[in-house]
């Protein structure tokens, strides 16, 4: 089974991209399935179901999300082997924009929209960084020279991954995104595997339920910071 | 600054590296010969928290300079050939298409009849492996497999009536962003070259210090056909339906033909349709018949054109808050 990690700020683009791409590659006799990873509520379940495909969602609550994500994999991955699956897509949001999903030797998708402003490949972090391919939406509703300004931005920080544009409503460029998919490592190692970029070191109070502001509440890894006079 | 680079690290040397750290917010440099030179001396404090790593700095760095070198160079093409695939019924399809640099193809048939797939074909370039069957060659060859699978390899600009500048900046700031983005040696000189030719097509006159989001329509799409124009490098151009954009829309198509694009205009405005070097009648999901202008068709070209310069003339008289009151022979003319 291939395991493909698709990450991406909220309302990138991750699900229209991932059921687009799917699609193909369902109607080739494929047997794929979705994790989809969320913080608090996630309806995604229901499109993906809607199109004949098993879904398991992960809901990580008062946790971390990434620490939940890396702590859940492989019992996913093993729900995935046990429904016989031959692509299992996990998709999480990019959250904090610290993090990344993203594990070695894993094909590696980061979904980002044209609409976020050409500063956002920037600001985002691993998830982009670490990836191998690079999915931009909404691009038919911005100019073309505004799209390749933003393909350059992501090229300024990852100058490997591929890029491609895809149409989240219309499916154009999903055809392209699943024949990479199909060519996704197959069966790589998971127990024992790394992330490609670590999760931050943070548990303080506030990381175990404190609610209250002040020195007095604060304890564990603190970080302050430098304001100048 | 000139030192050799460590095994594995870019030059430090570059005074790009300059803006690659003030934009992750690394303190200058204090002229360290190498990167790792730079980390290690960086306090322990900032190196903790910074949340990089030597090995993060070092590639982030390289990916960082060699975007400089992946910059779209200017795609050539000659020729672009489209062999036949299938209608929807799985009925090949009778007609080879073959443009050439400088052709302007008009793309018509009914909501439904395949049209956006023809260019989407073209988009993906693809090899018998779409639902149509259809086999895109460049220049007489297959396309290189990896130029399919990433945006910058691919060899299509669009642009249509659903497209917006959502940018932020004002237009010789986003020129000069996108100007950067292809490391052209004049960049200057591309600029206003697209500034004009936008001024020259746009209705109303704007200025390099306008917002880009203040533009009007018709302005934007001249900003848009003048940049795919003259900064992009892609050597084909998809229209959908610029015609109620406001724009001269045989000027937009002479600056194409004059850069030696291939221009695909999806359109039913008979003015574009009768302009084309050729048409295209798609219907069942294939291309059912491709027409060359006649003489009379060129003729009566010729009369949409005064027709079009009337139109023109009513709608800047109402700009300027006239009245269209006099007998119609005389406004016609």
């Amino acid at each position: 089974m291939k395991l493909i990690t698709v990450a991406g700020p909220p309302s990138s683009g991750k699900t229209a991209v991932i059921t687009k791409a799917l699609r193909f590659l369902h109607s080739e006799g494929l047997r794929v399935g979705v994790l989809k990873f969320d913080c608090l509520v996630s309806r995604d379940a229901e499109v993906f179901q809607a199109e004949g495909i098993p879904v398991l969602t992960g809901l990580s609550g008062n946790f971390c999300p990434d620490h939940f994500f890396i702590t859940n994999i492989e019992d996913c991955f093993a729900w995935g082997s046990r429904h016989g699956l031959d692509l299992l897509i996990s998709e999480s949001a990019g959250l904090c924009n610290r993090c990344a999903p993203h594990i070695r030797g894993f094909y590696a998708v980061c979904v980002l929209d044209n609409l976020s402003g050409v500063e956002t490949p920037r600001k985002i972090g691993p998830m982009l960084k670490t990836a191998d391919l690079v999915v931009v939406t909404k691009g038919d509703i911005v100019s073309q020279a505004e799209r390749e300004v933003f393909a350059f931005r992501i090229r300024q920080v990852n100058a490997k991954a591929r890029i491609l544009f895809v149409n989240g409503i219309t499916g154009q460029g999903a055809w392209e995104v699943s024949r990479l998919w199909k060519k996704a490592p197959e069966d790589a190692p998971l127990t024992g595997g790394r992330l490609r970029f670590s999760v931050p070191s943070a548990v303080c109070s506030y990381c175990f339920g404190q609610t209250k502001i002040g020195e007095d509440f604060q304890s564990g890894t603190i970080r302050k910071m430098t304001i100048p006079d | 600054m000139t030192s050799t680079p460590l095994a594995g690290e870019p030059a430090f040397g570059d005074p790009r590296c300059d803006d690659f750290l003030q934009l992750n917010h690394f303190p200058a440099r204090q002229a360290e010969p190498t990167v790792r030179a730079y980390w290690e001396a960086l306090p322990w404090e900032t190196r903790e928290q910074s949340g990089w790593s030597y090995e993060q700095l070092r590639d982030g760095l390289a990916a960082f300079l060699s975007s400089a070198d992946a910059t779209p160079r200017e795609q050539a093409l000659s020729e672009l050939k489209i062999l036949p695939g299938h209608d929807k019924s799985g009925h090949p399809e009778k007609h080879t298409l073959c443009f050439r640099a400088g052709d302007v193809i008009c793309i018509v048939g009914p909501t439904g009849s395949g049209k956006s797939r023809l260019l989407a074909d073209i988009e993906c370039m693809a090899q018998g492996d779409t639902p149509t069957g259809r086999t895109v060659l460049i220049d007489g060859c297959a396309p290189d497999p990896d130029a399919r699978f990433s945006g910058e390899g691919k060899i299509v600009a669009q642009i249509s009536q659903n497209m917006n500048f959502v940018m932020d900046l004002t237009v010789v700031d986003f020129l000069r962003m996108h100007a950067e983005s292809r490391a052209l040696e004049h960049p200057e000189e591309a600029i206003t070259r697209v500034l004009e030719a936008a001024v020259g097509m746009a209705g109303e006159p704007f200025g390099p210090e306008t917002p880009l989001t203040q533009l009007s329509g018709g302005q934007s799409r001249a900003l848009m056909i003048a940049d795919a124009a003259h900064l992009s490098p892609k050597p084909v151009v998809l229209i959908d339906e610029i015609e109620n954009a406001g724009v001269d829309r045989l000027r937009a198509l002479d600056l194409f033909v004059e850069k030696g694009k291939i221009v695909l205009l999806s359109t039913h405005d008979p003015l574009l349709a009768l302009s084309g070097t050729r048409r295209l009648v798609i219907g069942n999901g294939a291309v059912q018949n491709v027409i060359e202008p006649s003489r009379e068709e060129r003729d009566n070209c010729r009369r949409l054109v005064e027709l079009d310069r009337c139109l023109a003339r009513m709608r800047e008289r109402l700009r300027h808050g006239e009245r269209l009151d006099e007998p119609w022979e005389r406004m016609m003319c």
